[in-house]
């Protein structure tokens, strides 16, 4: 009787471990081989036929396509540069230059990967339809209310991520640090 | 108590074990992956376009919303593909998936390096079967080989402005997929 309950409890365990440890790992998207440039995190070997079973676990979950490595390469921010949730509440930056690339597009996505829905149906930009300054960074706001110059509006919601997508580009598993890859800051201005 | 640690201590090894064939299984038994969402409105080996990435109705998450998407799912069971797509103004892309969602291959018009993407999509085994002096003379055409007998073709166009999207609509209308044997192509 007391050996039934015992390898009950085992048995009890061993599921909730293994299924947890499952669940965690393949929503909140750990896997290897990530390079990490300021706030913005891309794994380029998801776009390749060495993906690693996490990733594999984590698309099949979410139902997404990833980005191939010959077309481009994703970086994807949920944070600012000083570690704070991005939150569509408050006014936030994303300044600087982008790797070299042939085109780029910055989109918003709520939690899900859903794009979130405004008036003007802006969800992104691409490289083309930036406004740069004269030295060629540019300055992007993401707020809720309107604002001059490269506004994206956030609809109001509290979480949100930023992708930005290289396409045609050197930046790959072989990019290591900053002067590899200079991604733009993301700065948190103002908060409600 | 030492029973109890022993409990405890052997179900986190059997939660390993879990955890792994889990990790290794989730890909085979996911149902709501985007193969099988798109299984469920493309034909095979013919292109489709798919609607553009909009707030409501996304089929697939992380869209990229500045690009226009085609799809041509394939099954290479009754032979090899045929695939072409002229290039866009901008920027066209196409990536290869595997029946689990894989990215084996993706070729950009850049590397193409012609104003048309051709290519012959295959198995192995169909490209060992190939004739030995077609494959030399087929130097110039793209050999691309599946590792599985069913996938995804993802075709996309960009965007550069809102304005452009009926422009990279219309020159994913081009783009063609067909089985190299099939007796209507010929």
């Amino acid at each position: 009787m007391r050996l039934i309950f015992i390898s009950l409890i085992a048995l009890i365990v061993a599921t909730a471990v293994g299924l947890g440890a499952t669940w965690m790992t393949s929503t909140r998207g750990i896997s290897f081989g990530a390079i990490t440039i300021g706030a913005w995190t891309a794994w380029p070997r998801t776009g390749t036929a060495d993906i690693d079973p996490y990733a594999r676990a984590a698309i099949a979950r979410s139902g997404e396509l990833p980005i191939g490595s010959g077309d481009g390469v994703a970086f994807i921010a949920r944070t600012d540069d000083n570690g704070r949730q991005l939150d569509g509440r408050c006014d936030i930056t994303v300044s600087g230059i982008t790797p070299a690339a042939r085109f780029w597009t910055l989109t918003l996505y709520d939690a899900r990967g859903n794009l979130v829905s405004n008036s003007l149906q802006r969800y992104g930009f691409t490289s083309q339809e930036i406004v740069r300054t004269a030295d060629g960074s540019f300055d992007i706001r993401i707020a809720p209310r309107s604002r001059s110059g490269n506004w994206l509006p956030t609809g109001g919601l509290d979480r949100y991520l930023l992708v930005v997508r290289l396409y045609d580009t050197p930046v790959g598993a072989a990019t290591r640090s900053q002067r590899d890859a200079p991604m733009p800051a993301i700065t948190t201005v103002a908060c409600p | 108590m030492i029973r109890w640690l022993f409990a405890i201590l052997a179900g986190l090894v059997l939660g390993g074990i879990v955890h792994l064939v889990s990790v290794l299984a989730l890909p085979r038994v996911a149902t709501k992956d985007a193969y099988s969402r798109l299984a469920a409105i493309t034909p095979v080996n013919a292109v489709s376009q798919l609607p553009l990435a909009e707030p409501r109705n996304a089929l697939l998450p992380f869209q990229d919303p500045a690009f226009a998407t085609a799809v041509c799912r394939y099954d290479l069971t009754s032979g090899s593909l045929k695939f072409s797509v002229p290039v866009s103004q901008a920027y066209t892309s196409v990536s290869f998936y595997t029946r689990n969602d894989v990215a084996y291959y993706a070729i950009n018009d850049r590397s193409a390096g012609r104003r048309v993407i051709e290519l012959d999509l295959m198995t192995p085994e169909q490209r060992a079967e190939l004739p030995e002096e077609e494959d030399v003379t087929a130097a110039d055409r793209l050999i691309i080989e599946s590792p599985t007998l069913t996938g995804l073709i993802i075709i996309k166009a960009l965007a550069a402005e809102p304005d452009l999207m009926a422009q990279a609509r219309a020159s994913l209308l081009a783009a063609t997929c067909r089985l190299q044997n099939d007796p209507a192509a010929r």
